[in-house]
């Protein structure tokens, strides 16, 4: 099987210094070096090695950029096929020109995560990596970034390889049980068995919950902010993207450019949803006033709702609390720079326990407190990376959660009164599904346990 | 000088345990069958244990008798002492053993032979094959016979290059001081087969009459009568007991102090050993926080005074032999009849087989039992039954009989010799088997027979009266899904002395058997069918019902591996060229030649990534393939 030559960015897009772009294929340095005009033909270099020269144009021969060469040939390359990195000047023209170039002489545009995917069918990464590299390009934020690592490094391989042979342990001990009758090893209890799965269950239920956590990095809080007109939303809004420097923008999709931002607050990333609209009507005539829709508030992980330090507290606020009562709100009032009109005890009994800051968007007052109370509100600053790994992908959620049922039917099994030969078989299903998370399930694991930990024979 | 011995559909060389098998199997199926064998005084002789059975090996014992073949019928016939293991445990892993009178069985099994239509047995070294245009074409015998054949098996033990070691004493040799096959050995290198050097051994033997049972454990056989063949209706009662004893410091000190006269350590041995059948000197290096090891001394027959050693498996030097038995309490005074050994031998890399048996590089040529690299008489009879047919259908034109993993151990066995091939001598285990919980003792019969009424080994009398129990526990199944019983006081009284709550309303007689104080005597007590069942249909029943979801969930995993199963790999698939896959995965296959993705899936060096790349190379290529059409 020939593959076929693609390409791609692989570094972000936007004007960054340098831009790099990788091209993959079994043809990569032959097709790279019809463009490419420097002291060596790249098809004579050896591997690894980096040259300088110039893009040019395969008709005209004109020049495009200047360039740094980077050849690599298989099988030391991350997809295992020979590959070459252009290094050229960044900003969207070089980097345009010479995708064109690229493509003018046969090489394909990669679908998103066909590098990966082909490194993955080429046996270079398992299933885990695979995934988690997919995760690391749409990771949001530098934390987001850490967790995908550790996972690509196999820091959930590692964790579930160990859960692996936990149970493997066990399925031995019962495989000598039943192939050797007569050998004197101690016979497993169904209570030990019970105990087992308990801890395992235990174990995998705790890399569970690590989904969460491993989701709101990767896919980011859903923010939303919500109150009347000019209490400073906007403002708000401008605050936490201004100084945090919004990670991703221009999403498009939609008939607006922009509706959602991602800020970075203290290593939590932030989704802010429909910011395009707080934009439109802060500045001409609000229509939708306090009532946002309840759509996005259901969509929201967190809410800021912003109050005027200068205004009580009218019916419609009420009302919009009553609508807030399932969501994580954080309660912002503002203008604290001008006189007070609002109750705020009134206020605390319509908000209860949830986090009260006041702040001055104008003096620029009271934004630590607001980056403070969400990050003790998502805990994540506390949470960090000390465990290591983070499941953060549906496969993954998915093979964890059946794995997890299947010990589960274990313990029912026992319960039931089934001999322990018989609940083996949800033992080893969870194995398996373990198995499958790092895309590898080997019977032959067992038999060399077996042998490993028992003196048997003749 | 030569001479045409004869003329027949299949040769069978060798006439162990596989090759009998083998060769009643042919000639049963019509093949005219010749048996040839170095001794005719050694027909399924047992060089080690002299046991038939165990978890895994008794399940195969009883899918040779499903399919119509004799190991069953004969260990019935002959043995000393039966027990039904791991009989704690689930119906799956019951596992039926016997211990045999190997005299009584080897007897049985020649007479068996001599008598089978078709078939004829005659004692011959073979040293040649026949091989005509690549392809096997028939045997020539050391003293110049040539026979003829459409297809020849090959079952020839540890007797290929055999050598037997003990201490540093070392000689070409057959087990038990047999002739040893060397020129047929060379002759398969020549044939371009790859060979393998295994090692294998056997503890000394004793004689009863000077060795002190009284401090030993005894081990008699089960009240219960059993047996192994569906067949067998008059059972022996008459039992010998085997008795248990143990080693000890003193056993381990003296190995230990002589462990520079091991053979295994001083570099004597070149033969890889099997893991599951160590020595008792690599017990104690292995194992050494091990206090003690178990020692089981077991009759070799009825008309012996000699006992088996099991779990004294050793290759040194004779006089520590008889010292190390003489360590172990209740042996303090034995007489040592026979000095154990380790033997070494060639076999052929199993990997060269297609799933049939035959082999690879020479086509018409099956292989069977120890040369395939596994070891065990019950391994050895499931290849020879599975060769016996093939080699018959094959001399017939017809397609070979493949079974697979969720339908036989002998699947289970067969498929991982020629996927994986093995790199010690192969036991088959029930932790192999993925299907174990459908793989049972008791279906053999339901898995089995129908296959072996379709090829011929299976007598019409008998299949109908198969299909007449099947049919039997079916019709119960179903009465008992529609059956209700009330809580009426005696319903009420059988569930409390059976220690299990009471019924408060009318509940499905197949839902009460699945409570696990309860089984279908009970049932039956509740509500009788209108015929009382025959107990091994009341047993199939029982299993099926209660364990309803196990087996189950069993079949689904069956269903979902199918899919890849039964994805065919053409024949034109040249790994060669398809790019992508591992260099290591590349030569595994080309090695192996899978004839299915789930084959291909099962070898080691194989992973998942190539085979989604195979996957994806039959189905493109397919479609090109198509297109050009």
């Amino acid at each position: 099987m020939e593959t076929d030559t693609i390409t791609a960015v692989a570094t972000p897009p936007g004007e960054g210094g340098i831009a790099v772009i990788r091209v993959s294929g079994s043809d990569a340095v032959g097709k790279v070096s019809q463009i490419y005009k420097g002291k060596n033909n790249l098809r004579d270099v050896s591997s690894h090695t980096v040259h300088y020269g110039y893009m040019v144009h395969p008709e005209t021969s004109e020049r495009i950029d200047e360039v740094l060469v980077t050849v690599m040939r298989a099988p030391r390359t991350f997809t295992r096929e020979d590959v070459v990195e252009i290094s050229c000047h960044g900003g969207m023209v070089p980097v345009k020109e010479i995708l064109e170039a690229l493509q003018t002489i046969g090489i394909r545009m990669a679908e998103p995560g066909e590098f990966t995917k082909r490194a993955f069918l080429n046996g270079r990464i398992d299933l885990s990596q695979a995934e988690a590299v997919i995760d690391l390009i749409r990771a949001k934020t530098d934390r987001a970034a850490k967790v995908a690592l550790t996972q690509h490094e196999g820091k959930l391989s590692h964790l579930i390889q160990k859960l692996r042979s936990e149970i493997l342990e066990t399925l031995a001990h019962l495989a000598v049980n039943v192939d050797y009758p007569e050998y004197d090893a101690e016979e497993m209890t169904s209570q030990y068995v019970m105990e087992r799965c308990s801890y395992i269950e235990g174990e995998i239920e705790r890399l569970l919950q690590t989904a969460k956590q491993g989701k709101i990095y990767r896919e980011g809080i859903a923010t939303v902010i919500v109150g009347r007109p000019n209490v400073g939303k906007s403002s708000l809004m401008n605050a936490l993207t201004q100084e945090n420097k919004a990670i991703v923008t221009d999403i498009p999709g939609t008939t607006r450019d922009v509706i959602e931002e991602y800020v970075n607050v203290r290593g939590i990333p932030l989704r802010l949803l429909d910011t395009a609209g707080i934009r439109e009507t802060e500045d001409i005539v609000e229509k939708m006033g306090v009532e946002r829709s309840q759509q996005e508030l259901t969509r929201a992980d967190l809410v800021l709702w912003v109050l005027s330090h200068v205004e009580g507290l009218t019916e419609d606020d009420k009302r919009l609390m009553e609508q807030m009562k399932q969501n994580q709100v954080i309660v912002i009032v503002n203008k604290t720079d001008l006189p007070r009109e609002l109750d705020l005890d009134e206020l605390k009994r319509l908000i209860g326990e949830r986090p009260l800051i006041t702040t001055s968007m104008k003096e620029d007052r009271g934004l630590d407190d607001l980056e403070r109370a969400i990050e003790s509100l998502f805990q994540l600053g506390r949470v960090e990376l000390h465990e290591g790994a983070y499941v953060s992908n549906a496969r993954h959620i998915h093979l964890l959660k059946t794995a997890k049922q299947s010990v589960g039917e274990v313990k029912m099994g026992i319960e039931a009164g089934m001999p322990l030969d018989m609940v083996e078989i949800d033992m080893k299903n969870a194995w398996q599904s373990l198995g499958e998370v790092i895309g590898d399930a080997v019977a032959e694991d067992l038999i060399d346990q077996i042998f490993a930990n028992f003196c048997l024979g003749k | 000088m030569s001479y045409v011995g004869g003329e027949y559909d299949v040769v069978v060389i060798g006439a162990g345990h596989a090759g009998c098998e083998a060769a009643l199997a042919a000639a049963r199926m019509g093949c005219s069958t010749l048996l040839l064998t170095l001794s005719l005084d050694t027909i399924a002789y047992m060089p080690c244990n002299p046991s038939i059975g165990g978890p895994a090996k008794g399940h195969v014992v009883r899918e040779i008798d499903a399919l119509g073949g004799e190991m069953g019928k004969v260990i019935d016939k002959t043995h000393i002492q039966m027990r039904m293991l791991n009989t704690g445990k689930g119906p799956a892993v019951y596992a039926l053993r016997a211990q045999a009178d190997k005299f009584l069985y080897q007897q049985e099994m020649k007479k068996t032979i001599e008598e089978q239509p078709n078939l004829s047995l005659h004692q011959g070294m073979v040293e040649e094959l026949i091989i005509e245009a690549g392809v096997a074409k028939g045997v020539i015998t050391r003293t110049g016979a040539r026979y003829h054949a459409k297809a020849v098996v090959l079952t020839t033990g540890t007797y290929l290059r055999g050598k037997v070691i003990v201490g540093d004493l070392a000689y070409e040799s057959g087990p038990n001081n047999q002739q040893p096959s060397v020129n047929l050995a060379l002759h398969l290198m020549d044939l371009g087969f790859d060979m393998v050097r295994f090692k294998t051994g056997t503890p000394p033997r004793i004689n009863k009459r000077t060795i002190d049972t009284s401090q030993m454990e005894i081990q008699p056989g089960d009240d219960e009568p059993r047996a192994f063949s569906y067949e067998t209706t008059s059972y022996i009662m008459d039992q010998m007991p085997c008795w248990l004893t143990y080693t000890n410091d003193d056993t381990h000190t003296y190995i230990r102090d002589n462990l520079h006269r091991a053979p295994m350590y001083s570099g004597v041995i070149e033969g890889t050993g099997p893991r599951y059948c160590p020595s008792i000197e690599d017990k104690i290096v292995r194992f050494a926080d091990k206090g003690r090891h178990q020692i089981f001394i077991e009759p070799e027959g009825r008309s012996t005074e000699e006992m088996y050693v099991q779990g004294l498996s050793t290759s040194l030097p004779e006089d520590v032999q008889l010292n190390i038995l003489r360590t172990i309490k209740g042996l303090e005074k034995t007489e040592m009849m026979r000095t154990g050994y380790a033997i070494e031998y060639d076999a052929i890399v199993p990997t060269q087989l297609w799933p049939s048996l035959e082999s690879k590089p020479v086509p018409h040529l099956f292989t069977a039992g120890q040369i395939n690299g596994t070891s065990g008489y019950e391994e050895a009879a499931g290849q020879g039954i599975m060769a016996g047919i093939n080699a018959a259908r094959k001399a017939q034109g017809k397609d070979p009989v493949i079974l697979d993993r969720s339908q036989a151990y002998i699947g289970v066995l067969i498929d991982d010799l020629v996927t994986k091939g093995t790199n010690e001598p192969y036991r088959l285990l029930t932790s192999r088997a993925e299907y174990r919980l459908l793989l049972r003792h008791d279906n053999a019969d339901m898995r089995l027979t129908p296959i072996g009424y379709d090829i011929g080994l299976i007598p019409e009398e008998r299949y109908h009266r198969f299909t007449a129990k099947k049919e039997a526990v079916q019709l119960e199944i179903k009465r008992l899904h529609e059956v209700k019983v009330k809580p009426t006081e005696e319903v009420q009284a059988i569930l409390r002395e059976m220690g299990t709550p009471e019924i408060n309303n009318a509940v499905e007689l197949a839902q009460l058997i699945k409570r696990p104080e309860l089984g279908y005597d009970e049932i039956a007590k509740m509500s009788a069918p209108p015929e009382p069942l025959m107990k091994d249909t009341a047993e199939q029943v029982e299993i099926q019902l209660k364990f309803e979801g196990y087996i189950k969930k069993s079949l689904q995993q069956v269903e979902k591996m199918k899919k890849i199963e039964e994805k065919h790999i053409p024949s034109w698939v040249d790994y060669a060229k398809i790019a992508g896959i591992s260099s290591e995965a590349r030569e595994k296959l080309q090695q192996v030649q899978p004839i299915s993705l789930g084959q291909a899936s099962r070898i080691s060096g194989v992973n998942p990534a190539d085979i989604s790349i195979l996957m994806v190379y039959i189905e493109q290529s397919g479609k090109v393939y198509t297109i050009d059409e």
